[in-house]
């Protein structure tokens, strides 16, 4: 494999740009061989989780990760690319949700209702990126970050008071199409001592569909397009000057975040098999991709898979640890309060912090520069 | 001969990734109007701003009364008793006219004697009192910013550009005034495109280009050698007739 | 050019003092405009004041928040965690002194909201120093940067809040006599929304006052408009900076106390909740200007409290509506803020 180079570091970079594993990559390799490493065991890991583990926490903890993946690198477009702070982006993720979950309720469980229900939901979402985009881009990125923030509770409000269409609070359980359902068996025996179900498919489906989006703004990033918009984030008069249309560039990004973004969405729907505002439409989760793209690596896309995996790991195994911790130092005023194992976001909030200020490349940033000294 | 009232030795400044100053060296001695000039570009203005403390200085000494400042903050350079115009003038007009004034005596209020000196050199001040300093016209804004400046007793004034984009009639005014200040003992550092505002007005005078002092000497020198003038100066001088 | 030369032609003439007449009148156009879809005048007054009171409160959390943007181009995403740790910060008052705000005497209620509030200031200045020391001090210059590390540091003090108090929500108890209502005739108004528009006002006009007849009022207003020529005239802007940050920190954990007590629940999110309108309001009034946060507060919480009445559901579209038709009358706001 060519992205666990065992050659130099300059070599690497001279090598030449080509083959097959540079062109899926757009030839943007992750130049560290620590993180070819991780990175190459984690979609490894990914791909065989069905295999690996028995039971289902680990298939839904791998299902999450592949679309959290898809979600922050989609911000990181926005946020690590354009240098636009948008707190919009969960209302986009939403929307995909609400439209495979829309369609799939109301229209009957097949493939045809889903493609209705992503279609629409992608309309919907570039319609409201557009109309954002045009409406606020021009203004300091300062009031845009406040107006997506207000738009976006606005619309999570609407949306949970809508409850004839929605679901309100309550949300909507559906029916998949028949090949996702657990009852569906494609084969009669097992294959690799796995008995293949609806629910392997499913997950399959999120798998390809999440590394092919994630390749696909990988491509974009590092298109002629994605060059300008790092120009615009690095000094937007300037990039003005040389006659880019700055406020088209920032909305045609936000557009094709927005876009990623609902795919991620329909995603975490179809695997869910449920929508409703908590999974998708609340602040919380716009902080866990604020977590995860900046602790990951901002500016950097292959941070998404790291911060994903780490972040959605952290959530689902980091709070059995802490609370062995917790209960180790149980006695003691206060500090088992502060490794509770609800507080793990506490500690994931400072880490946060530290990496704004010390390593602005996140986890990514890091290896990099590691196999530099 | 004692140390003038202020000294640049040697020095450089940089803004981001440009070198502006390339190693200034002058001296401005006290009691005396000292111009500076220079074309665009030559580094006037970062000269007063390194003074300042806006910019640091990446090398070299700036001593003011005897008292290394180089690395001393903006508020600590103004305390010592410098006192800056800028070329934007930089006056507050949210405030009024008043309030302004009342900014720049940092020990307390003006006493009455100094302030009727002061609305004596620019009396359109006084009917604008109470107004907002944006309502002023820009010459009016001009005689604020540097009544600001002398709204208590200071050591020296930097003034960039005072009569920038000003009417003739007001580019008279302002050489009256600072005839006055002249008069009242005050040392002034004036940059001026305007060389016959310059000429009319300077004891000394340093020219500037490429962010060096090239040329330092008696106003009235410059004056008598039309020749040293055009390689000085060049074009800017018939430009500002 | 021209308007310089006629100076010199005309110098009599003084230039006209232009008051900005029209925002301020758009808080009394839009109360009397509700009043005939609303029908009832009872309904009216009641509703008017509970706007009013909710923007008081509102006004309480932005204009410090507004104030620091303003003076040094820093704005806090995580301004809301100080609104909640002023609300926490009640308990510490209402535990030992639960029998002050059970007790039927005016008094007694009135030096209890007092002395919350008292705390809650006390610990949100303190936290708000530390935070502007730790986190936002590093970071001068890039908004990016602010935006991610005050929302971290957000994070970290919601977390933190949740490990000294719990996670549940907690109930707060109003104090005895400021609960019910006045009733007028058919108008039925909450006490505690008079106390809070009582409050609100006090603190405007003690702030009006500060601006406008202080030396620090001076340098904050100079400041927000030009700090680096506040500095070159002397001034330690810095200085000045820090206690305007830590001030507004302290007037969010009294938006806090007020709000605390309006909701009479405490949550962590409480005041991440809140700041959706506070944006909404800043932006509205014209980012560091604290007339154009005052009138955008009232506007925007009589407008969700009509439409709260009229039609619920479109309560906080409606200021998001109110927000888009501002920026197209006015882009910079209201009162746009001279900068530079």
């Amino acid at each position: 494999m060519t992205a666990t180079p065992a050659i130099p570091a300059s070599f690497d970079e001279a090598r030449p740009r080509g083959g097959l594993l540079a062109g899926l990559l757009s030839s943007d390799m992750p130049r560290s061989r620590a993180l070819s490493f991780i990175l190459i065991a984690i979609v490894l890991v990914l791909a065989l989780t069905p295999f690996l583990f028995s039971g289902s926490q680990p298939l839904s903890t791998a299902a999450k990760i592949c679309v959290f993946i898809v979600l922050v690198a989609s911000y990181d477009l926005l946020l690590g690319y354009s240098g636009i702070v948008s707190f919009a982006h969960t209302m986009f993720f939403g929307i995909g949700g609400y439209g495979i979950a829309i369609g799939l309720e109301k229209l009957g469980a097949d493939w045809g209702s889903a493609a209705i229900g992503l279609v629409a939901a992608l309309c919907t979402s570039a319609i409201l990126a557009i109309a954002i985009g045009l409406l606020s881009l021009r203004v300091r990125a300062i009031f845009f970050s406040m107006i997506t923030l207000a738009v976006a509770s606005a619309m999570a409000v609407l949306a949970s008071q809508m409850s004839g269409i929605t679901g309100g609070e309550d949300g909507l359980s559906f029916q998949l199409p028949y090949a996702l359902r657990p009852a569906f068996r494609p084969f009669a025996e097992p294959v690799f001592g796995v008995m293949i179900n609806g629910r392997i498919v499913a997950y399959y489906l999120l798998f390809f569909v999440a590394m092919g989006m994630f390749l696909l703004m990988l491509r974009i990033v590092n298109s002629p397009f994605g060059r300008v918009l790092q120009a615009i984030r690095e000094n937007e008069f300037r990039a003005e000057a040389l006659g880019y249309r700055v406020v088209a560039y920032r909305t045609a990004a936000s557009v094709i975040s927005a876009l990623a973004a609902t795919v991620a969405g329909a995603l975490l729907a179809l695997w869910l098999r449920y929508n409703g505002p908590d999974t998708t439409l609340s602040f919380a989760i716009m902080i866990d991709i604020l977590l995860m793209v900046v602790i990951g690596g901002m500016g950097t896309m292959y941070g998404a898979i790291i911060g994903a995996a780490l972040f959605v790991l952290a959530q689902s195994y980091l709070q059995v640890l802490m609370e062995a911790g917790s209960k180790a130092l149980a006695g003691i005023p206060l500090l088992p309060n502060l490794i509770h194992p609800d507080r793990w976001l506490l500690w994931l909030g400072a880490l946060f912090v530290i990496s704004v200020y010390a390593f602005p490349g996140g986890i990514v940033g890091r290896l990099r520069q590691g196999k530099r000294n | 001969m004692s140390e003038p009232l202020l000294r640049l030795q040697d020095v450089h400044t940089h803004i981001g990734p440009y070198h502006i100053l390339h190693g200034v060296t002058c001296d401005i001695p006290a009691g005396q109007l000292t111009m500076l000039l220079g074309r665009n570009g030559a580094g006037k203005t970062t000269t007063l701003r390194t003074i300042m403390g806006l910019w640091r200085a990446s090398s070299g000494s700036i001593r003011f009364d005897g008292r290394d400042i180089t690395r001393c903050s903006t508020p600590s350079v103004a305390q010592g008793g410098i006192a800056y115009v800028p070329e934007s003038m930089a006056i507050f007009t949210d405030l009024t006219v008043r309030e302004n004034i009342v900014l720049a005596a940092r020990s307390g209020p003006v006493d009455s004697a100094r302030l009727d000196w002061m609305l004596g050199l620019f009396p359109a001040l006084k009917r604008f009192w109470n107004l907002p300093a944006g309502n002023l016209s820009g010459g009016q804004k001009q005689m604020l910013a540097i009544a600001r400046a002398i709204a208590e007793p200071r050591r020296l004034l930097l003034v960039d550009e005072p009569t920038k984009g000003l009417a003739p009639v007001m580019v008279r005014s302002m050489i009256e005034a600072f005839r006055a200040l002249k008069e009242a003992g005050e040392t002034i550092l004036l940059v001026e495109q305007n060389f016959y505002a310059a000429s009319a007005l300077g004891d000394n005078v340093l020219v500037m280009d490429d962010g060096r002092i090239v040329h330092s000497g008696a106003m009235s020198d410059l004056v008598a050698d039309q020749a040293l003038q055009q390689r000085l100066l060049g074009l800017s001088l018939d430009a500002h007739q | 050019m021209t308007d310089i030369t006629a100076e010199t032609t005309a110098p009599t003439e003084l230039p006209r003092t232009k008051t900005d007449w029209m925002p301020l009148a758009l808080v009394p156009a839009l109360a009397l405009l509700a009043l005939p879809f609303i029908g009832s005048p009872s309904a009216w007054v009641t509703l008017t004041v509970a706007g009013l009171a909710m923007g008081m409160m509102i006004f309480l959390m932005a204009s410090g928040l507004t104030l620091v943007f303003g003076l040094m181009d820093i704005i806090n995403f995580g301004h809301g965690v100080f609104i909640s740790l002023g609300a926490y910060a009640t308990l510490l008052v209402l535990g030992p002194l639960a029998g002050w705000g059970a007790a039927d005497s005016v008094g007694l209620n009135l030096a209890l909201l007092l002395l919350c509030i008292v705390t809650a200031m006390a610990v949100t200045g303190i936290v708000g120093a530390v935070f502007e020391r730790v986190i936002v001090r590093p970071v001068y210059g890039s908004h990016l940067k602010q935006i991610l590390v005050t929302m971290g540091g957000l994070i970290v003090t919601e977390q933190a809040i949740h490990a000294l108090w719990g996670a549940s929500p907690i109930p707060i108890r109003l104090p005895e006599t400021l609960r019910g209502a006045f009733v007028i005739g058919d108008i039925v108004m909450e006490r505690y929304r008079v106390v809070a528009v009582g409050i609100g006002l006090l603190v405007f006009l003690g702030m009006q006052l500060l601006l406008n007849r202080t030396r620090i009022g001076l340098l904050i207003r100079a400041g927000v408009e030009n700090p680096e020529m506040v500095e070159a005239l002397g001034y330690r802007i810095r200085r000045l900076f820090v206690s305007v940050f830590v001030a507004g920190s302290a007037l969010a954990g009294l938006g806090g106390v007020m709000w605390a007590f309006y909701r009479q629940t405490l949550t962590a999110g409480m005041g991440m909740e809140v700041m959706v309108l506070v944006f909404i309001v800043i932006i509205i009034g014209g980012l560091g200007s604290v007339g154009g946060c005052f009138v955008g507060s009232i506007l925007v919480a009589l407008v969700a409290n009509y439409v709260g009445f009229l039609a619920p559901k479109l309560a906080l579209i409606s200021n998001i509506l109110v927000m888009a038709l501002v920026l197209i009358w006015r882009p910079q706001g209201l009162f746009p803020v001279a900068r530079r």
